[in-house]
This record gives C-alpha cells, sequence and structure tokens, in this order.
C-alpha cells in the first residue's frame, strides 16, 4: 500500500498567532512605550509603520534550575591537537565558548535586547489603544441610500447566472424519485406477475391475461418515461438580498493658519495632528473626505500638497476659513449622509476683533453640523482667540482644546481628546 | 542480491508529488530489505512558515497556547528572514502513523534525503527504543495534545488569561523536573483521561488534607518527644508531581494544568535522552540507504553529489578552540558510532576483539539493531565508543575545579585514557548529570506548611542565580513559603534561597 502525500501547504499558516498575541499582551507596557518613542521621533509620511520594539532579555527569560560555574566538571572535546595527559591549561574568561561541552548558548545574542518587529496593524492598535470617537451616533439609518448586498440562502427564481446547479440537480433527482416511486413499484409487481405466467409450459392457458399486462406495463413504462429529467420547479437560483447599510462616510476639514507667525515647526505640529486623526479615522470610516483649508486673511481650499508644502504670510483673520468650511458643508456634505469632523490648527494669533466673531461662526452655524470639532494651539501664549474658544468648550461639548507645543506633545495631546470615557489616558 | 535497476529515477531539482512517490517507493522497498521496522508513514509537504509554527509549538502539530512559544517563533522568525538560520528540512512527529513534515523549498534530492532520515531513520527508532516503547505513546499523543489545547482554552475563558498565562509559566520553570525518571508512567489513553478527571480531582483534593489538619493531635504527650514526622517520608524527585497531589491551595482546573504540562514533559523525556542515538541513528540509516539505492543504480549522480553535501555539513564536527566549536555534534557523534559498529562487524581488528568481543565479526545488521533498541546516549556511549573512534574524533577530557587555576588535560586518546574519556564523555549526557539533582525534601506540617526542597551538589557544582526566580514560581504554585537549600559533598548547606508566598490575586 502506497501512503499518501499529504499537502499541507494551504492548510493555513500562523498557527501561532495565539502565541504572538499572548506575547504581545504580556508586553504591553514596553511595546507601548516603544509606540511613543517611535512616533515622538518620526517623520510624517512614516509616521505609522511597523517598528521594531526591544525588550531586556532579562524580562523575557523564563528561568529553570540549572548548574552555576564552580565546582568541579570534567568534560570531553573532541579535536585534540597536541595535549598529553597532565597539561595545564589557562582558564578561559568566563562567558568564553568552548567550556560547556553540550551547554551551548541556544540564544548566540548574549545580553543584547530581545527584538522584534511590530506589524503596521499591531502599531496601529496600540497606537490607538483605549481611545475613540465622542458622540458616535451616527448618522441616522432612514434616509441612507447606500446598500449592500449578500447571500441569503436559495429561492425558486431569479436570473440564469444566478443558477445553482447543485441544488437544482438535487432537487430533481428527489423528484424524479418521488413522482415516479408508485408506477415503478406497480411495474415490478406486474413484471413479476407476467414472469410468472410464460414460465408456464407452450401454449399457456394464460394468453388474454399475458396480452393485458403487457399493455399495462407497456403503458406503466411510458409513463415513467414521461417524467422530465428536469423539470421548472426543480431550479434553485442563490438569493442575494440588499440591504442597507448604516452610513460609514465621514469628512474631515484640516484647517491650517498659514500666516507669517506660523513657522515650519508649528506647521509640523499641526500636520502630525491632522494625520494622526486622519488615521485615526479610518479605523472607524470605510470612506472618508478630507477638505484641507488653509488661511490667512483669506481662506482657500487647497489639496494636500499645498495645504502641507506651499508657503505664505500675511495677517490672520480665522473667521475666514471657518466661512469657508460652513459653506463647503453645506453644498457638499448634508449630514444626513457625512460624519464630520472639524480640526483646526492655529497659533493662536488673531486679528482681535476676529475672535469674537469665531466663536459665533462655531457655535451658531459650523458645531451643530459636526460630531467633533477639536482646536490645536501649537504655542504657548493665550491671546484673545484662546479666551474666547475656552469660553465655548466650557459650555459645548462637541468642542474641544488643547496646547501643543512640541512634538512629544502631539500625541499625548491627542489621546487626551480622544480618550474613551472612564479610562486614563 | 536485487537486480540492477535499468534505469535511474530521474533527477530534477524541482519534486513533484509523483517523484516523491516514486522515490518514497523506491527507498520503502530498501529499507525493507535492511528490515527496518516502523511505524506507518504519514508524509506532509509544509511551507517555511508552517515549520516555523511548528517549531514554536516544540515540533507538534498542536499545543496549547502560551506566551514562550509566541517569543520562540518571533526570534526564529527574524532569524530566518535574516538568513541567520537555516530551517530544519524536516521535522517528524513520535506518532502513529508517524508524521513528517518536508519542506516545500527542498529539492528532489534532498525530500529523498529526508524521507529516508526521517521517515525511516527515526521512525524505525521511535517505535524500537526501549525508552520510546516504555515511557510514550504514538497512537494517543496528538489526541491527548488537542485535548491538552482545548482544555487550557477553557481555563483561559474561565478563569482569565493572565491566571492560566502564571499558571503555566510557574509549571515550565519546573518542566524538567516533572518527570518520573525510574517509575513507569502510565501510557497516555485520551478516554480514560476524561473518564479519570472528576474523580481524580475529587480525590485530589481529599489528599491534600493532611496538611489542613488543625485539630490537635489526640495525645499531646507523645508529641513533644516523638521526631517531627516527615512529609514526604521519602524524599521525591518529580516537583510537578508532588505539586499537583499535595499543594494545598491549588484548585482542580490548576492540578489538571499541572498535569498537563508534566505529562507533556514526560513525553519529551526520552528525546532528550537520546539526542546522540537517535539523529545518528536516522544519519546512519539516510546514508546506507540512499547509498544502497545508488548502488542498485536508482539514483543519478547529480542527486547523489546534492544529498551527500547536505550529509556533509550535518556531520561536521568543528574541533575544540575553532570558532564554530560549540560542544560536540550529536549528529557527528551518533554517525559515526553506528558507522564504527558496522566497520568492527565486518572488518574488525585485533583490537576490537579485545574490547568488543561480543561485536567483532557479529552480524552487523542484528548489532546494531540491538545497540538501536535497548540503550540512551548515556549508556550506547558507555558501551559501544571504541578506541579507534577515540583516536579518530581525537577526544579528550579536561577538568575544571574552581579550587585550581587552570584547567588540567585530565586523559587523552591513548591506552592510558580510553576508558577515562569514555566514561566522561558517557555521564556528559547523563541527563541527572547535566541537570541539577533537586528534590523534595520536607514539608513543615505542623507550622507554616512551607515546603523545603533540596539540591545536592554533584561534585560541588552549585546552582546557578537563576534560582532564586524559579524558587518564585515554585512559591507560586505551592501557595505557602518555599526553601530550596543546595548541600555539597560534605553534607553542609552551602546555599540557600527562600521565597515567601505570592499574595492572592
Amino acid at each position: 500500500m502506497l501512503q499518501q502525500i499529504i499537502d499541507r501547504r494551504l492548510a493555513g499558516k500562523n498557527k501561532s498567532i495565539g502565541n504572538r498575541e499572548r506575547f504581545l499582551r504580556r508586553h504591553k507596557d514596553q511595546i507601548r512605550e516603544a509606540v511613543k518613542r517611535a512616533v515622538d521621533g518620526r517623520g510624517i509620511r512614516d509616521l505609522v509603520q511597523g517598528e521594531d520594539v526591544h525588550i531586556p532579555r532579562r524580562d523575557i527569560s523564563e528561568p529553570v534550575f540549572s548548574h552555576g560555574p564552580g565546582g568541579q566538571r570534567e568534560t570531553v572535546h573532541p579535536g585534540n591537537d597536541d595535549y598529553l595527559r597532565g597539561d595545564r591549561i589557562e582558564r578561559p574568561p568566563p562567558g568564553g565558548s568552548g567550556s560547556g561541552g553540550s551547554g551551548a548558548s541556544d540564544s548566540g545574542e548574549g545580553e543584547d535586547d530581545f527584538v522584534f518587529h511590530l506589524s503596521k496593524e499591531e502599531f496601529m492598535q496600540v497606537f490607538f489603544d483605549d481611545l475613540a470617537l465622542p458622540n458616535l451616533a451616527r448618522t441616522t439609518l432612514a434616509d441612507t441610500p447606500e446598500f449592500k448586498t449578500h447571500r441569503a440562502g436559495f429561492s425558486s427564481d431569479g436570473n440564469p447566472s444566478n443558477l445553482h446547479v447543485g441544488r437544482s440537480m438535487r432537487g430533481a433527482i428527489g423528484r424524479r424519485i418521488a413522482v415516479g416511486s408508485e408506477s415503478r413499484r406497480e411495474l415490478t409487481r406486474l413484471e413479476a406477475q407476467l414472469d410468472q405466467l410464460l414460465s408456464h409450459p407452450q401454449p399457456s392457458p394464460h394468453e388474454h391475461e399475458i396480452a393485458a399486462l403487457r399493455i399495462d406495463i407497456e403503458a406503466l413504462r411510458a409513463r415513467l418515461a414521461r417524467i422530465p429529467y428536469l423539470d421548472p420547479i426543480d431550479l434553485r437560483y442563490r438569493s442575494r438580498v440588499r440591504v442597507p447599510v448604516p452610513t460609514t462616510k465621514a469628512v474631515m476639514f484640516c484647517l491650517m493658519d498659514v500666516s507669517g507667525s506660523m513657522d515650519e515647526s508649528r506647521k509640523d505640529l499641526s500636520k502630525r495632528f491632522f494625520i494622526l486623526l486622519y488615521l485615526f479615522l479610518t479605523r472607524h470610516y470605510e470612506r472618508i473626505d478630507i477638505v484641507f483649508i488653509r488661511h490667512h486673511t483669506q481662506a482657500q481650499e487647497v489639496d494636500e500638497h499645498n495645504f502641507f508644502h506651499s508657503m505664505e504670510t500675511g495677517g490672520t483673520v480665522v473667521s475666514s476659513a471657518l466661512v469657508l468650511m460652513d459653506e463647503i458643508a453645506r453644498a457638499r456634505y448634508p449630514t444626513s449622509e457625512w460624519n464630520i469632523f472639524g480640526a483646526q490648527a492655529s497659533d493662536g494669533d488673531n486679528w482681535h476683533h476676529d475672535s469674537g466673531r469665531c466663536r459665533e461662526l462655531l457655535a451658531g452655524r459650523i458645531l451643530p453640523l459636526c460630531r467633533y470639532f477639536a482646536y490645536v494651539q501649537v504655542a504657548d501664549e493665550e491671546q484673545n482667540l484662546w479666551d474666547e474658544y475656552a469660553a465655548l468648550a466650557a459650555e459645548n461639548p462637541v468642542f474641544a482644546m488643547r496646547k501643543a507645543t512640541a512634538a512629544a506633545h502631539i500625541y499625548p495631546v491627542f489621546r487626551d481628546l480622544f480618550k474613551k470615557e472612564g479610562v486614563a489616558a | 542480491m536485487t537486480e540492477r535497476a535499468t534505469q535511474p529515477l530521474p533527477g530534477p531539482s524541482d519534486w513533484s508529488f509523483e517523484l516523491i512517490e516514486q522515490y518514497h517507493a523506491v527507498i520503502r522497498e530498501t529499507a525493507e530489505r535492511f528490515g527496518l521496522d516502523t511505524y506507518p508513514n504519514q508524509l506532509e509537504i509544509i511551507t517555511a512558515e508552517q515549520m516555523m509554527d511548528a517549531y514554536a509549538s516544540v515540533g507538534m502539530p498542536v499545543n496549547y497556547r502560551h506566551w514562550s512559544y509566541g517569543k520562540e517563533f518571533i526570534s526564529n522568525e527574524k532569524r530566518y528572514r535574516r538568513g541567520h538560520m537555516g530551517l530544519a528540512y524536516e521535522i517528524v512527529i513520535n506518532a502513529n502513523p508517524c508524521i513528517s513534515y518536508l519542506m516545500e523549498e527542498n529539492t528532489l534530492a534532498m525530500q529523498a534525503l529526508v524521507i529516508a532520515h526521517a521517515a525511516y531513520g527515526h521512525n524505525s527508532f521511535f517505535k524500537g527504543n526501549y525508552l520510546f516503547r516504555m515511557w510514550t505513546d504514538a497512537t494517543s499523543i496528538i489526541d491527548y495534545l488537542v485535548y491538552a489545547r482545548n482544555y487550557v482554552t477553557e481555563c483561559e475563558e474561565r478563569h482569565g488569561l493572565d491566571a492560566v498565562e502564571q499558571l503555566l509559566d510557574s509549571c515550565h520553570a519546573l518542566m524538567n523536573h516533572g518527570v518520573d525518571r525510574y517509575r513507569r508512567p502510565s501510557k497516555l489513553n485520551l478516554a480514560q483521561e476524561k473518564a479519570m478527571r472528576s474523580e481524580r480531582e475529587a480525590y485530589a483534593q481529599q489528599q491534600v488534607n493532611d496538611l489542613w489538619r488543625t485539630l490537635p493531635r489526640k495525645a499531646d504527650k507523645a508529641a513533644a518527644n516523638a521526631p517531627a514526622r516527615r512529609y514526604p517520608e521519602e524524599p521525591q524527585e518529580n516537583l510537578l508531581y508532588f505539586i499537583e497531589k499535595n499543594a494545598p491551595l491549588l484548585e482542580p482546573w490548576q492540578r489538571e494544568v499541572v498535569r498537563i504540562v508534566r505529562k507533556v514533559a514526560q513525553y519529551f523525556y526520552p528525546q532528550r535522552q537520546t539526542q546522540v542515538m537517535n539523529e545518528g541513528w536516522a544519519t546512519f540509516w539516510h546514508h546506507h540507504l540512499l547509498n544502497t539505492m545508488y548502488d542498485d543504480g536508482h539514483l543519478t549522480d547529480g542527486v547523489m553529489i546534492e544529498w551527500l553535501k547536505s550529509h556533509t555539513n550535518v556531520v561536521y564536527q568543528p574541533p575544540a578552540g575553532h570558532k564554530h566549536y560549540s560542544g560536540i555534534n550529536p549528529y557527528a557523534l551518533g554517525f559515526a558510532m553506528y558507522s564504527d559498529i558496522k566497520r568492527m562487524c565486518e572488518q574488525p581488528t585485533e583490537e576490537d576483539r579485545r574490547w568488543f568481543p561480543d561485536v567483532a565479526g557479529a552480524d552487523w545488521l542484528a548489532t546494531l539493531n540491538q545497540a538501536m533498541r535497548n540503550f540512551k546516549d548515556e549508556s550506547f556511549i558507555g558501551q559501544y565508543l571504541s578506541p579507534r573512534l577515540m583516536r579518530e574524533l581525537r577526544l579528550f577530557s579536561i577538568v575544571d575545579d574552581e579550587h585550581d587555576e587552570e584547567l588540567e588535560v585530565v586523559a587523552i586518546h591513548d591506552d592510558a585514557g580510553y576508558r577515562r574519556v569514555r566514561e566522561a564523555l558517557s555521564r556528559q549526557y547523563d541527563l541527572a548529570h547535566r541537570e541539577p539533582n533537586i528534590q523534595v525534601w520536607n514539608v513543615n506540617l505542623r507550622g507554616d506548611r512551607a515546603l523545603t526542597l533540596r539540591h545536592v551538589q554533584h561534585n560541588d557544582r552549585p546552582l546557578d542565580e537563576g534560582a532564586a526566580e524559579v524558587l518564585k514560581h515554585v512559591a507560586r504554585l505551592w501557595g505557602f513559603g518555599v526553601q530550596l537549600e543546595s548541600v555539597n559533598s560534605a553534607g553542609d548547606v552551602s546555599q540557600s534561597w527562600t521565597a515567601s508566598a505570592t499574595p492572592a490575586d
């Protein structure tokens, strides 16, 4: 008997994914620390990649009872060159190789850290761990125009492309068996009778009966032959149904001050904040639009490249950006379909008569549309814009504001803004 | 003598299922000619990633989940991806049928080598060697591991990941001390295991009652001067077994997990004792089978050169002092010893007749079989290492004494040294010599229920400092304070550690 060779290659890899999860779970603190360090030091483009995590080797060692140095031991080695009995050899320094006959180090790396690579998904998982979108009441279902189709068993009508051959043939076999069973039983009985009559010696006294039987048998055969091989009622189609899906679209408005007082480092801080928000939203929504609005004394909608890279100078009128955002949101992103998020970054410098107007615009026009509106000030100095906004934040839960003055602050500020209720940041 | 094949098997470098089957058929036929007795073979093709999965779960197709296997996987994967490590060409599982994993990346010649090595070499060793016959049950190990995995998963759901992880950590720390060395354990049987589990749980809880006895004994008078009763009465070497049966605070499910770890350790115990013999046997047979096939005209020169190259790498033994030297290569030593036994049977010298009167000139197949079946590494070397082989390997023995400034070469491969070298090498493979001898010494029944372990030093070799960490694990399992005393050859306690019970969490 020749045994079969089994091809296991398709039978799932990653069998030890459960073990990996347990490993990551055990070293959560170190991993979190590594992620935090990674984010602080990284450029914007590669903010979220995997990351190498270092764990001190002693933290992951599994202790067992073993012999320490000392005492008397005798070991045998191969490859004697010129030793004779009684020769004395200088003791090799501890930790050197060649002394442990069988106790060769399996790690081969000594006291180095244990380093492993966190995949991008795992990195994101840790990165946004414990964070949640506030006010996550999704836009109502009733008027969502989006549908998804998915399978819902089988139905007896449909179009030919959905025909399920296996199911249909199974039905046909069942029907043929069921419909023909009575006639077939009768046929068997009559044939047996006929055989019995024919077995009598010739000439038979039962000529009549034989003739009658033959006619009946023919009739039955004909009836059986008329049972269709495949009948329309056998056909089964794969059924697909359309179900409305809750909207999972979000639009993110990025508002950035590009006036003369915003230098490169402040812009960089703002960008980091926007990117974090974007990545975070991608974990919650399937489709995300981003609207980039930059402003000095006038606001302008730009593409991503211009938003992050072009240089502008001039004074600052923050309300111009808010007006533009309001216009765009009302024109293009009805709240029945879109979840709207706003993120504004500025150094807090504003034409002083404008700050009051900003607050009115936000409170009256913009915040009612938004799921969440976050303001980040990338300078320490509190000017009138900060004061106006602070008053607003106190009375409106959709609005939040923080200060961040160094790259290392961005991530904690972000965590603070989006921390899950009841979970310490 | 079989007839010479008219045409060799095709030898392209890429394998296909048909080609593997053709090769397998010839290898099997050749193996049968030499009377290799094996379990039925099941060959499975796997990918490199699956091979690493198998590595991570100690070579078994299933195992319970634990972070340390994840660690193993991660470090293997990293080293493999950076090219620091080649993966083994095969993994073979001591089960019935015997499962051999062949890597997808292997060439056809390598697949042939692997089949001869694993599916006939290792397989016949598993079936024949007395340790495996006595201690493991090949038919039920997979079932038992499936049971273990499900049970541990169930515990994780019921008692939380943390509780199970801590328990497994502690058990793993004692895994090497969780085997019966002399008493033959009952074989694993899944159906019985399940049926007996509840019974055992109830019984085990009763057994710990001696530790809980708080009522004063009736007669105080005798207790005062009677020597304190020792518990256990005899020292016990199987720490996990003792804990499973006696630890006062363990819940029934915890006892069951301890038992699972103990059983798995027991299953691997023979493998740890027969490294040289097992690998040597498999290497000897792939070498012999493939050479025979070549002589019969089945193999092309190309295939032959390819597997020989790989064979040479496997049995390479760098000399001491070489930068790649890390101890004796078990493949090299085992292969050399079996080949040497065959040589002594076929072409004995005068010296062989003096040293091995039973072997010299005997039937080599029967002698080899005898050597494979009835020994473990320690006794195999003690019995069969010949002076000629010692000269070939240029073995020498060094004594490292802490009271001495320098190391001393006490014996080399000469007339005065053969016996000493052989004895020393044999001892080197004695597990009882390699691992510290630690036993359960006493439980303080009257007082704080503290557990005392005792390490008996062999040649005054102390324990290393990791013992303190292990002791914490013991304390976690025991539930009360634990102390460890290390006793030197003069009978004095030279080292001691204590660990207090971990606070209940």
